[in-house]
């Protein structure tokens, strides 16, 4: 599972290092590694989505612990990406209340638009596919997580359609 | 039997602003709170029956009751917002809709715990709900019902949102504590408990957002006169979302004692089966607790109409009965697959096991796998007794209730649609065409 090195110099941009600042003062003294979990969080945003070794031992060295104590977090929690995924990490519900309202169609639907596997990322790096545990959207089946975003009643292939042109413009857009 | 005290401000336009929030009554009950003795508040949550809203039901109150402050160390309050039960959604609408109400909630329930730093554990996947607390908390602290010296009291909180990270164990509190802390869900064993040793190793208390937002109206209006919402016992309002193969999926707050009946088929409310099928199961208060066919969920063994409430649907024990639970409300038509969908469940606590225990980590995958064989027509006879046999064997042996909680729905699946179990194995091409249930023709 763990990990990958990249050979690659991490540092926070200015804007991050104050928010790490911010972060840290929330906690009573010497209570400074109940930050991990969101420095972690801000790591993988600014650092392409995903957790390399070197931005795991970099928030270890800001919190003044050891590097373990950022891997076996990190190893545990299922929304930190120790692998490099795409643009877009789609993040399809796949517990009960979500299967039994379609969930597995919009799995296959996704699979064949993007020509991937779930799991997998598209070769032009813009999508990742991967199925999730309960997200907390059951009476709103089915739905995938985009990031900040939830899409939500994903129940037509029009719809599907719809959301992916919608983040390929995105996409475009920003390029 | 519909009466609102949660979602009662729910349509007004700007309530999840300051200003319109405060102007409609808001924070009344700090002002109130800040003029009380800590203990009376406590005192009034007893008074008021309020039970646990997470799941577990335990009087919120009593749990307050034990928060050590005799010892002088700095106590906490944690509102619990990993919301991750599947069925349950409730706490992610009162977040969104009414922060304002949550954040009352906490400074009245910090007062009354004499705390001065607070947490609100939200689960990482709330992105913009994380975004929509902390710029409450802002307003509010501009208006001086937070920070330093409230209301020229004297008393100083600071509320901190936390973020989780994607683990449905973090709902469990003391795996929520070590989560907090910055290290892993791993649950703790208890003794001690939170309110003596819990958070940096201090007295804390763990309550859900829903408990939570109670207490302002209990603060306002006084601890007897929630009593008198609901019924004996079951007091107050509940919020349950219901989802599923129904008409109308969402949130409500339903008066606790509402007949499960109404609660279904009204208009008001999950508005009937969708496409007009049958019913043939409900979950009724998240994944973890015992599935009933339409029968019995509509009817206790004994013939009375089952309610909305912790005893009515408690009736029976798990022979019969199920709990409240978190009120995620999951329904069944008739096309629905019991094997296919315990299966499911058990993947997801096989993925959710923290692994400390042996019978969960092991057991939870030894559940998945024999239910993945049977549902893909792999299945043996011997492999339902074998499935009978491993969820016994998780529940009740570990630390924490997620062993139960992955034990209880494939023991109330064998226990009540052990045919459909048998077809699959007899008949596995057929059952992959057709289900084979147990569908009892209820009300349509």
């Amino acid at each position: 599972m763990l990990a990958i090195r990249t050979g690659q110099k991490v540092e926070f941009s200015e804007q991050s290092l104050q928010k790490v600042t911010e972060i840290i003062n929330r906690y009573p003294e010497g209570k400074q590694k109940s930050a991990l979990l969101p420095l972690l969080h801000l790591a993988q945003d600014e650092f392409g989505g995903w957790l390399s070794v070197e931005a795991m031992d970099y928030v270890a060295r800001m919190l003044h612990i050891q590097p373990i104590e950022v891997y076996e977090v990190a190893t545990f929690y299922s929304m930190y990406n120790l692998k490099p995924v795409g643009r877009f990490l789609l993040e399809v519900c796949q517990t009960g209340p979500c299967m039994i309202r379609g969930a597995e169609k919009l799995v296959s639907q996704l699979e064949e638009k993007l020509k991937i596997k779930n799991g997998e990322t598209t070769t032009d790096g813009l999508f990742t596919l991967k199925t999730v545990e309960c997200l907390a959207a059951c009476g709103y089946a089915p739905m995938l997580q985009c990031g900040e975003h939830y899409h939500e009643f994903l129940d037509t292939e029009e719809k599907v359609d719809q959301l992916l042109d919608q983040l390929r413009r995105k996409a475009a857009a920003n390029n | 039997m519909s009466r609102k005290i949660l979602l009662d401000k729910i349509g007004i336009a700007g309530i999840e602003t300051f200003p319109v929030y405060r102007s409609n009554g808001g924070y009344a009950s700090v002002e109130k709170a800040l003029k009380m003795q800590p203990a009376d508040i406590v005192e009034e949550v007893k008074k008021s029956g309020l039970r646990g809203r997470g799941g577990a039901g335990f009087p919120t109150g009593l749990k307050w009751s034990f928060i050590d402050k005799k010892s002088g160390r700095p106590r906490y309050l944690v509102c619990n917002a990993d919301e991750s039960e599947p069925g349950t959604f409730k706490d992610r609408f009162l977040m969104e809709k009414l922060p304002h109400l949550v954040l009352e909630g906490m400074i009245t329930a910090s007062i009354a715990l004499e705390a001065n730093l607070s947490f609100i554990y939200v689960r990482g996947e709330f992105r913009w709900i994380i975004k929509i607390l902390e710029k409450a908390i802002v307003e509010a602290k501009e208006a001086g019902f937070l920070g330093r010296n409230i209301l020229g009291t004297g008393y100083n909180l600071e509320i901190v949102v936390q973020t989780g990270a994607g683990a449905y164990i973090c709902g469990e509190e003391t795996a929520l504590i070590e989560s907090l802390e910055g290290k892993r869900g791993n649950p703790r064993i208890k003794p001690p408990f939170p309110a003596v040793s819990g958070l940096y190793g201090n007295p804390t208390v763990v309550s859900n957002v829903e408990s939570i937002a109670a207490v302002p109206w209990i603060v306002n209006n006084g601890g007897a006169e929630y009593a008198k919402i609901g019924v004996p016992k079951s007091s107050g309002t509940k919020l349950i979302s219901a989802c599923g193969n129904i008409n109308n999926p969402g949130v409500y707050e339903i008066e606790l004692g509402l007949p499960v009946k109404d609660f279904l088929f009204a208009p008001e409310w999950c508005g009937g089966m969708k496409n007009g099928k049958r019913l043939k199961a409900v979950v009724a208060g998240g994944s973890s607790v015992p599935i009933l066919p339409a029968g019995l969920f509509l009817k206790t063994a004994n013939g009375e109409d089952r309610l909305m409430s912790y005893e009515s649907l408690a009736d029976g024990g798990f022979a019969t009965g199920t709990m409240l639970g978190s009120g995620g409300f999951i329904v069944y038509d008739e096309d629905q697959c019991i094997v296919r969908n315990t299966w499911n469940f058990t993947r997801f606590y096989h993925h959710e096991s923290c692994g400390q225990c042996s019978p969960c980590r092991e057991g939870t995958g030894w559940m998945e796998r024999i239910l993945h064989n049977i549902e893909n027509g792999h299945g043996k006879m011997s492999d339902i007794d074998l499935l009978w046999d491993v969820q016994k064997k998780i529940e009740g042996n570990t630390i924490c209730p997620l062993g139960d909680a992955a034990a209880w729905p494939v023991a109330a699946a064998i226990r009540h649609f052990r045919d459909e179990f048998e077809w699959h194995i007899k008949e596995p091409k057929e059952c992959m065409v057709r289900n084979f249930g147990i569908a009892e023709p209820a009300i349509v």
